[in-house]
């Protein structure tokens, strides 16, 4: 065997979160409660050309989350000895990419460095010029007249493989009657720019290159699961303490809304970076001084992420919570609920059945805005030095480096649009799949879509 | 022509996707100054949105698109809208049903009467306070009012405060839409003589928008007031109210009044109008009432009936009102006088009505009141709030809720408990279910006390005791499908019933109520309020209790819905010998279903008896200032 699979913290926890997920599902297959919303949500143009979307991200995400390391070279005479750098399925998908690194920027479809260098000319004397690019436009002997040509060359061949593709996978749906037009053109898009950038990708830096010459689209492509990791990971441990303690604390009251009002003031009054630089460093110094637990990089940097989205998510249930626990004191006096307890329903059940659906949409609105912010959060972070690895790819890391470069003259751009572009993507996608959710639990909204 | 007319108004609001509604379709009327006209109607019949057009006010997506709207000779649709800003609040003013809510809480009451006189009559300063002062005098609170903000008003003088508001730029016409609707009855009466006097003594015309029969012939007594009943966005019925009130002409107003219940009709079945009010995007081939009419014949479903005058003054929409307009037409006749049922006016209840109304033990047998075993026994009742101040929470005192009550209710009996809002009867019926805890007293429930009660002894018991609340809005959870509402309970109270049996019951139940089967498989919101109620009644029994606490469970629907429920409490008392602790402030409903009467007053129960005795010979003042108070007597 050429290569060992490696299960990182993170991969686990994905692991567990699919495996749950999954179980409900089928659990939850015939209930009728739970199909006709997701049914719903589906069925219609928003829902389903969002959650197409985001499906590529987790598919993106989920690739990168497959890790192995490989095997080296067989030494006679000694056990098989794997490489110290963990790669994951979708760096082995990309390792054209990975692997084309330049000296250092160079601006998306560029030919040349961005930077002159002093080069020998064939004649012997020395110049001051822009250097051509070790695998950007390689392939290219005169790229003053090839450029174009070959580009739209390839790029035609890549829409068109994106189509073919496309009508491969929506004919034989649209033939059964099963799909309808905002999803297919979704996938259209998808598939075009898929087919684009397999086509030009191997040959073009074609969102350029940073500071040390990686390929920015690469970047990018690894950072989404950075993102996703934070975002749903701290959200996972946002959910219960926020909903638990703000929906205990608006139901009971008394001592029990006293403590927990508490708690909440008294996290909100510490400032929050100070908080959670305070507890990443904390965790920084533990992993140091245990170095025989994380026998390679990326463990630590998982190791560093986990923590990270711990913090935050300790750190970053009081908003919620405290709407919550204003929404339930209202609730709680509305007179389903004292029909529910006239019943002697268990307080449980109350929570669960009349209080928890009824403040949901506001949970779902939190979440998916706090989603978009925490992902924001860790660029933050990792300006301050406690976000996560600066080994590891990340939207902040990447909007980082860019930061440092946008003074310069001329401007390297390139890695910030890219950030963005990829985030907002998935924030806006997030954004309208949630919206479609929230009205497809709302009994009231369903009859209306 | 002075005062204002109204003349063909029809108004339209662009609904979801390219539905159009015509909530008022061709609606005329007059009304002149010092002149009372009541616009009569149940939910949805348009009457709100006519006033909403007439102020230029209506909600988004609604629009006028025919007719025309005269005040003293202006025409109110050709105004530029900064001209119609004068005129709102000046010459044409409205007040509102919710007095909570129509007054701006961070601004004194000078300060908003001074904004009116301000906008108006351009007075400022130490006068426009004077004017102010006297406009106060005028609603009858003292001029140290002035200061006071909404919050400290009570609802009375709020609705007053608003009223001097609206009084500060001299209207000529004032549009008072539900005006006591929110308010106790005592404070009912007050607000109605004043907006009485208020109109004699400024000559002013009054547009009384109501659902309220008793309330329409309080304010229409005059010679020149006229009644006006709309329907499904017409005006139905037109006469003068001494017409209207001895002899209806419209199918419709005779069955609104066939419904009310009433004292003398105790024991009676109430009389029903079944179907619902056509939707508002309805089209009509003929009479808009046809589906429900009971006089309905050939005619009526292929022409539109025209609008008749029966008698000099009296019109009426129905093609039977032609032929009683001219008899030599008709080959029906007209409406005999015999045909009109329910006429209302204050009648001296015989006592022992109807058997049936009379408690019926659960072996069936007629049994004397009095050695009837009681299903709920109260005694010393209290239930005080404490009133905690300062950063440490002390109390300084309490807000006593429930101070000292005992009661009983018979198997199969009806109590009702009456009283003004804030007397506590609410709290009351929290109590008895634990709810809320007592402070003191003991609730005890078929003869075993309920206090000290817990876990599981306390959920048996909680099966034989369920409630009725009276919003059908917010007393169903709205993510809940009917069929889970029903069958919580029963998993919670009825542990011996497996998913099966409860799917069963809950069939039977809304069955039992009037519902169809399949409206277990829907969400609340896709019934209307008397729908709910009913889902709200068949919750209650899903646990086979033995008393049932209804808390105002009317109050919030219209009256031939009103009849429909009452209809169905007596039905369900009778087969199920259940006993009911009637909450309300409706004397004519408590009038019809009680056996006895409880009169509540801060806290305390003042006087108890037969409801026969209550009515026809009240003890004490305040039971006789409470019957006094009910509008519409003559
Ligand atoms: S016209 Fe016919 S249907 Fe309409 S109210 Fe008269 S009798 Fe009834």
């Amino acid at each position: 065997m050429s290569f060992k699979p490696v299960l990182l913290w993170s991969d686990a926890l994905i692991l567990l979160l699919l495996a749950v997920v999954a179980a409900g599902v089928w659990l939850l297959r015939h209930n009728e409660t739970f199909r006709a919303p997701l049914r719903q949500v589906l069925a219609s143009r928003m829902g389903s050309a969002t959650a197409l979307i985001l499906a590529v991200y987790v598919g993106i995400g989920l690739l990168d989350s497959l890790h192995y390391v490989e095997r080296l070279p067989d030494e006679p005479g000694k056990a098989a000895q794997y490489s110290g750098e963990v790669k994951s399925a979708l760096d082995k998908l990309l390792s054209p990419l990975r692997e084309n690194v330049e000296k250092t920027y160079s601006a998306p479809f560029a030919t040349h460095l961005y930077a002159k260098e002093t080069m020998t000319g064939p004649d012997g004397r020395e110049v001051r010029d822009y250097p051509r690019l070790k695998h950007g436009g390689a392939h290219l002997a005169d790229p003053d007249q090839e450029f174009w040509p070959d580009v739209l060359k390839r790029g035609g061949l890549g829409v068109l493989g994106g189509m073919v593709c496309w009508t491969l996978l929506i004919l034989p749906l649209w033939q059964r009657g099963r799909t309808h037009s905002a999803l297919a053109w979704t996938l259209l898009c998808i598939l075009v720019v898929t087919g684009l950038l397999v086509a030009l990708a191997p040959h073009y830096h074609v969102l350029g290159t940073d500071k040390v010459g990686q390929d920015v689209l690469y970047l990018s492509l690894k950072s989404v699961r950075t993102g996703l990791l934070i975002g749903t990971l701290t959200t996972l441990v946002v959910l219960p303490l926020a909903i638990g303690l703000g929906i205990a604390a608006g139901y009971f009251g008394g001592r029990v809304d006293d403590v927990i009002q508490y708690l909440y003031t008294t996290l909100n009054s510490i400032p929050g970076v100070l908080l959670i630089a305070a507890a990443v460093l904390v965790v920084q110094v533990q992993i140091e001084a245990h170095p025989e637990l994380f026998d390679t990089a990326a463990a630590r940097a998982d190791m560093r992420l986990l923590a990270l989205c711990g913090i935050l998510g300790l750190t970053g249930w009081t908003g919620l919570a405290r709407l919550l626990r204003a929404e339930t004191l209202k609730l709680r006096e509305l007179e389903f609920v004292q029909a529910a307890r006239a019943f002697g329903v268990s307080r449980m059940r109350i929570l669960a059945r009349h209080l928890l659906p009824n403040v949901m949409h506001l949970v779902l609105i939190t979440v998916v805005i706090d989603f978009s912010g925490l992902v924001l959060a860790e660029a933050v972070l990792s300006y301050v030095g406690v976000g996560v690895d600066p080994a590891m790819i990340s939207f902040g890391n990447m909007i980082n480096g860019a930061r440092l470069e946008l003074a310069r003259e001329p401007v390297v751009w390139w890695q910030l649009v890219a950030a963005f572009l990829f985030m907002f993507v998935l924030v806006l996608a997030a954004n309208l799949f949630a919206d479609q959710v929230r009205d497809a639990l709302d009994p009231k909204a369903r009859g209306r879509a | 022509m002075n005062g204002l007319s109204v003349e063909n108004l029809r108004v339209e609001i662009a609904g979801a996707g390219d539905r159009r509604f015509l909530p008022v379709d061709g609606v005329d009327f007059t009304v002149g100054a010092d002149q009372c006209v009541a616009l009569l109607g149940e939910s949805g019949c348009g009457k709100s949105m006519t006033a909403l057009a007439l102020m230029r006010l209506l909600p988004e997506g609604g629009r006028v698109t025919a007719g025309e709207v005269n005040l003293q000779g202006d025409d109110l649709f050709a105004l530029a809208e900064s001209a119609m800003g004068g005129v709102r609040g000046g010459r044409l003013a409205m007040i509102f049903q919710e007095p909570q809510t129509s007054l701006n809480p961070v601004m004194s009451v000078a300060e908003q009467i001074g904004e009116a006189l301000a906008a108006h009559r351009g007075l400022a300063g130490a006068v426009a306070r004077a004017e102010a002062g006297r406009l106060l005098e005028a609603v009858g609170l003292q001029t140290d009012r002035l200061d006071a903000y909404p919050f400290q008003l009570s609802g009375g003088q709020r609705q007053r405060a608003l009223i001097a508001m609206m009084l500060a730029g001299e209207p000529e016409v004032l549009i008072a839409d539900e005006p006591t609707t929110a308010l106790d009855v005592t404070v009912q009466a007050q607000i109605l003589d004043l907006l009485k006097d208020l109109r004699s003594t400024r000559g002013m015309g009054l547009l009384l928008i109501t659902h309220d029969l008793d309330v329409a012939r309080e304010m229409t007594l005059g010679p020149n007031d006229r009644v006006a009943v709309m329907y499904a966005g017409q005006i139905v019925e037109w006469a003068p109210s001494a017409g209207l009130y001895a002899a209806p002409r419209h199918p419709y107003t005779q069955k609104l009044f066939a419904v009310l219940p009433r004292l003398d009709r105790r024991g009676e079945r109430l009389d029903s109008l079944p179907g619902k009010v056509p939707a508002p995007d309805a089209v009509f081939a003929g009479c808009r009432f046809a589906e429900r009419c009971p006089a309905v014949f050939q005619r009526c479903r292929v022409e539109i009936p025209g609008f008749h005058e029966v008698v000099p003054g009296h019109f009426a929409r129905c093609h039977l009102a032609e032929a009683a307009a001219n008899p030599s037409l008709s080959p029906y006749g007209g409406f005999g006088k015999g045909e009109i049922e329910g006429i209302p006016g204050r009648v001296e209840v015989v006592a022992a009505a109807n058997p049936t109304q009379t408690p019926i033990s659960p072996n069936g047998g007629v049994t004397k009141e009095g050695s009837e075993p009681s299903v709920l026994e109260i005694s010393d009742l209290a239930v005080h709030f404490p009133i905690r101040k300062g950063l440490l929470k002390r109390t300084v005192g309490h807000v006593k809720a429930v101070d000292g009550v005992s009661l009983a209710v018979a198997a199969g009996e009806t109590l009702a408990l009456v009283g003004e809002s804030g007397c506590g009867k609410t709290t009351l019926a929290r109590a008895v279910l634990r709810l809320i805890e007592p402070s003191s007293g003991t609730v005890r429930l078929c003869g075993e006390s309920l206090a000290g009660l817990k876990g599981e002894a306390l959920r048996r018991k909680r099966a034989q005791m369920q409630i009725v609340f009276q919003d059908p809005f917010s007393s169903l959870n709205p993510r809940m499908r009917v069929g889970d509402i029903l069958e919580e309970g029963m998993a919670a109270l009825l542990p011996e019933l497996d998913r099966i049996g409860r799917a069963h019951r809950a069939a039977d139940l809304l069955d039992q109520v009037g519902l169809p089967t399949d409206a277990a498989g829907r969400y609340p919101h896709e019934f209307s309020g008397g729908q709910r109620q009913r889902i709200a009644i068949a919750r209650a029994l899903a646990v086979n209790p033995k008393l049932l606490i209804l808390d105002e469970p009317t109050s919030a629907l219209d009256v031939s819905v009103q009849a429909q429920i009452l209809n169905l409490l007596a039905d369900l008392r009778r087969e199920h010998g259940l006993a009911y602790l009637f909450i309300s402030h409706n004397l004519s409903v408590v009038g019809y279903l009680a056996d006895r009467v409880a009169v509540m007053r801060e806290g305390r129960i003042l006087e108890c008896g037969s409801a026969e005795q209550i009515f026809n010979r009240p003890a004490i003042d305040y039971t006789r200032l409470l019957l006094d108070s009910a509008p519409g007597q003559v």
